[in-house]
């Protein structure tokens, strides 16, 4: 939680400014009801997946850049898999699309994976041309048409639609069932990066990769383990997306995302130089970002502007992190020098 | 100093036979005998780019070799990962360090070995790795705690780590490629009597050094390399100076280098009440003359490179004032102090001197590219030219001047970041740890050269840990203690004694 302090500060202060500023505005304010809060829980959820996935990836020095176009794909698939023929789709049972969903995503981390540690393909490049083909066959597989569930599938739309009361029902809030994904996958990846030696591992080879490998870690397949997770959370996250949307237009469905992803990863304190990040950084980042849209929304600021204020927080944000880490830094290089000298007289 | 221990009488531990490993342009072993037994430190011996780090890196699981085999208690073994390599008991600490240094002190001693706790998950288990590191530390003399982050230890303390990571490995074989080139006075007495207490346990050290004085203090055994070929072997009783130089070269050595008497000029360096950051309570006031040798010694950690970051405009001073040949100048930037002649060679060539990435020409005429341009144009032939010229006058062995410098060797590499610097014709030069690596050749070569400069009316100032060095090649000294000036010491006033005196800071 200490390295994350900043992050959090961060956060707080653009709640309480929203809040504020509505306050002063309004002489109310719309940021704290049920309903809002609810969706901004949801929105965290949704991002907050696809950001730890390529906080994975960050971790070791790499970079994806096709988890927009991954999370387009598994997102038009779904509803093409499963619903009717008449609705332009293959009817297929509920388990085998997701099962399938799940190989397709395996195999594109693999494939970058592979092509990256192998070869020695660059991240960027890799991921880069994912961004383009995923895209691509997205739009070919649905010919372009628009997808939908149509009014059934309850069942599997509730992984994103689900919402559970909580506190006095006058207040509207839902704890919505993206928010448990949320936390139960980043309790896993948390305990996976801090605590099993793969994590240790992960940031080991991202900050000195030739150190890892003479410690007789196998490198290349833990940097190929990264790219399928975040493969894996960006297909899952596509899913998700698809099911809270419910309308997905093949052209356009997660454009942008793995921007959103990197940028609430690297909001969290991942470094892309690599060897640095926590999952708990990179939830928050995520946060402070769909509070920022959010703070657009309510505050009545031209949406115009939206992507100006976002790069900007983005901005200040990573500022203040890195100001407050050499802060830190030079206190320990102060405490090791007195202990050293307290030592040697 | 320390007792030969060696057991002549067990069967070796390890024996490498007619090893051949060849690069693209470089043949860097050729039928390479070596044979290492329990017990025994194990010099491995010979000029730059001799092989030693090479036939160390067969041993170690990170090359295998064309030809020949390496036999490990009589068994022929295939040593083709760091992993195998562990598995027999063999740890390689690096000429050039290997840690992450987002980790801590404990995490890196076991990284690629971590204890697990109990239960399915495989949990790393923390605190038995920090409690064994700091049995290690302290078999070390390391007052840190495991915990402490590797990117917070000065170089000489990460040596340490390494020496704690191979003791944690059990290894019956400890190669160390240069260990003591970036250690402190104490941190290398320290490592001495680990070595002497390794070697108490019949564990096999393979030692790389350039500082033979060491090597006749302590190896039982020495195997000379020259131009990656098997020179000689020398027992602890044939341990001398002359005998590992005349191996190393091929021929008859004089003794150290003697520097020769030359004029001194004006004033071409003033430092008036200089103050460094980080030692806000000692100004600094000293001057360097035109065609003068100045030494500045000083345990690591005395200010020494501080100061140099500071004249070459990496830092920016407190206060006081810097003259150059009696003008005041402003030196806010790396490139105000070239402008002003000044030229720095880092210590830590890894980081500050090289890019690794680019060839040996790239790198010698990198920062004074700007020089070697007609209307804008870079002119190649002319780079070409400078850059032969350096690789002439240091003996850099390279196959051509577009060798990517990662591909050096380590010595080599150091003289790349002394061309680049000496192509630049400064007014005055200044060394940090110049000599760090380098073989004794090499090392009279840059001496000889240094001498030439000083003859040419350039002054220098070269901070250097090696007092052999500072004692032979100094008109002056200058020894700093805690940030301060303790002392400048002139003719008859130098004196070993003396300078560790005032190093020290006993008065
Ligand atoms: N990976 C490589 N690719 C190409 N050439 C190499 C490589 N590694 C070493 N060499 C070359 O092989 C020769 C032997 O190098 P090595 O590093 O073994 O020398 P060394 O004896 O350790 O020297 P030093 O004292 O400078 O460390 C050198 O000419 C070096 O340039
Ligand atoms: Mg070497």
């Amino acid at each position: 939680m200490k390295k994350n302090l900043g992050i959090f500060l961060i956060l707080v202060s653009i709640m309480l400014i929203t809040f504020l500023i509505g306050w002063l505005k309004e002489g109310e304010t719309s940021f704290l009801e049920g309903g809002n809060l609810t969706v901004l829980l949801k929105r965290t959820s949704l991002f907050g997946v696809l950001s730890i996935g390529v906080a994975f990836v960050i971790i070791t020095g790499g970079i994806d850049l096709s988890i927009g176009s991954v999370v387009g794909l598994t997102g038009v698939l779904l509803p093409f898999f499963i619903t009717p023929p008449d609705n332009g789709g293959m009817d297929m049972p509920v388990p085998l699309a997701l099962f399938l969903i799940f190989i397709i995503s395996l195999s594109i981390g693999l494939t970058h994976g592979l092509l990256i540690t192998k070869l020695k393909l660059q991240p960027f490049v890799v991921t880069l041309c994912g961004l383009f083909v995923y895209r691509g066959i997205s739009r070919v597989v649905t010919k372009d048409a628009n997808q939908g569930f149509g009014i059934g599938f309850k069942g599997i739309k509730s992984m994103a639609k689900g919402k559970f009361q909580v506190g006095p029902e006058s207040w509207e809030f839902f704890l919505p069932a993206p928010f448990l994904i949320l936390i139960v996958i980043g309790i896993i990846a948390a305990i996976y990066l801090n605590l099993t030696v793969y994590g240790r591992y992960l940031l080991a080879l991202g900050r000195n990769e030739i150190a890892a490998r003479f410690s007789g870690i196998k490198t290349d397949n833990m940097t190929i383990s990264a790219y399928v997770f975040s493969s894996l959370l960006a297909g899952f996250g596509g899913i998700l997306w698809a099911c809270d949307v419910g309308s997905i237009q093949p052209s356009g469905f997660g454009n942008f995302y793995e921007l959103y992803a990197i940028a609430g990863a690297v909001l969290g304190g991942c470094s892309l130089r690599g060897g640095e990040g926590t999952i708990l950084g990179v939830i928050f980042g995520s946060a402070i970002l769909v509070c920022l849209q959010n703070a657009i929304n309510i505050l009545g600021i031209s949406s115009q502007l939206e992507f100006a204020v976002i790069g900007l927080a983005i901005l200040i944000g990573v500022i203040v992190d890195e100001v407050i880490k050499r802060v830190a830094a030079k206190r320990r290089a102060i405490q090791n020098a007195l202990q050293a000298k307290l030592e040697s007289g | 100093m320390i007792a030969s221990g060696s057991n002549s009488n067990s069967p070796p531990l390890l024996e490498a036979r007619g090893i051949l490993k060849t690069f693209p342009g470089v043949r860097a072993l050729q039928n390479v005998d070596a044979t290492f037994y329990p017990g025994e430190v194990h010099a491995v011996v010979g000029e730059n780019g001799a092989g030693k780090s090479t036939l160390m890196k067969v041993i170690g699981g990170i090359h295998l070799p064309d030809d020949g085999e390496v036999l490990v208690d009589g068994q022929p073994e295939v040593i083709d990962s760091v992993g195998r390599a562990t598995e027999l008991g063999i740890a390689f600490i690096h000429q050039e360090l290997n840690l992450a240094d987002n980790l801590s002190i404990g995490a890196n001693v076991f990284l690629g070995r971590e204890p697990k706790k109990a239960g399915p998950l495989g949990m790393i288990d923390n605190k038995q790795i920090h409690e064994e590191t700091e049995v290690y530390l302290k078999q070390l003399d390391f007052k840190m705690p495991s915990t402490t982050l590797v990117r917070d230890l000065s170089i000489g303390q990460q040596q340490i780590v390494e020496i704690a990571k191979a003791l944690s490995q059990n290894a019956r074989l400890i190669i160390m490629d240069e260990p003591t080139s970036s250690l402190t006075q104490h941190e290398t007495d320290r490592l001495f009597e680990v070595i002497a207490q390794l070697k108490s346990q019949n564990v096999c050290i393979a030692y790389i050094s350039h500082r033979l004085t060491e090597l006749t203090q302590m190896a039982d055994t020495a195997t000379v390399l020259k131009d990656g070929e098997n020179s000689g072997e020398l027992t602890r009783d044939q341990m001398t100076h002359e005998n590992l130089v005349s191996l190393m070269v091929g021929r008859e050595v004089s003794e150290f280098y003697k520097k020769t008497e030359r004029e001194r000029g004006e004033v071409l360096l003033e430092v008036e009440d200089l103050v460094v950051p980080g030692q806000e309570n000692h100004p600094l006031n000293f001057e360097i003359h035109a065609g003068e040798i100045v030494g500045m010694a000083g345990l690591v950690g005395a200010g020494r490179t501080e100061l140099s970051r500071v004249l070459f405009g990496i830092d920016q001073a407190v206060s006081g004032t810097i003259k150059v040949a009696g003008k005041s100048v402003s030196i806010r930037s790396p490139q105000d102090a070239i402008a002003n002649g000044i030229a720095l060679v880092p210590e830590d060539r890894k980081q500050q001197g090289l890019i690794l990435e680019l060839s040996v020409k790239d790198n010698t005429i990198l920062a004074g590219l700007d020089r070697y341009q007609k209307s804008k144009f870079t002119q190649h032939s002319k780079l070409r030219e400078v850059s032969d010229a350096m690789v002439d006058k240091l003996l850099i062995k390279t196959p051509t001047i577009d060798q990517e410098v990662q591909l050096l060797s380590g010595g080599n590499q150091q003289k790349v970041v002394l061309g680049k610097w000496i192509s630049l014709g400064p007014r005055i030069l200044l060394l940090d740890e110049p000599t760090r690596g380098i073989d004794v050749m090499a090392k009279e070569e840059i001496y000889r050269l240094m001498e030439q400069m000083a003859k040419e009316g350039v002054g220098i100032l070269m901070i250097s840990s090696e007092m052999e060095e500072v004692l032979g090649m100094s008109d002056r000294i200058l020894v700093m203690h805690e940030g301060e000036i303790a002392g400048n010491l002139e003719g008859d006033a130098i004196s070993e004694e003396g300078i560790m005196r005032l190093a020290t800071g006993a008065k």
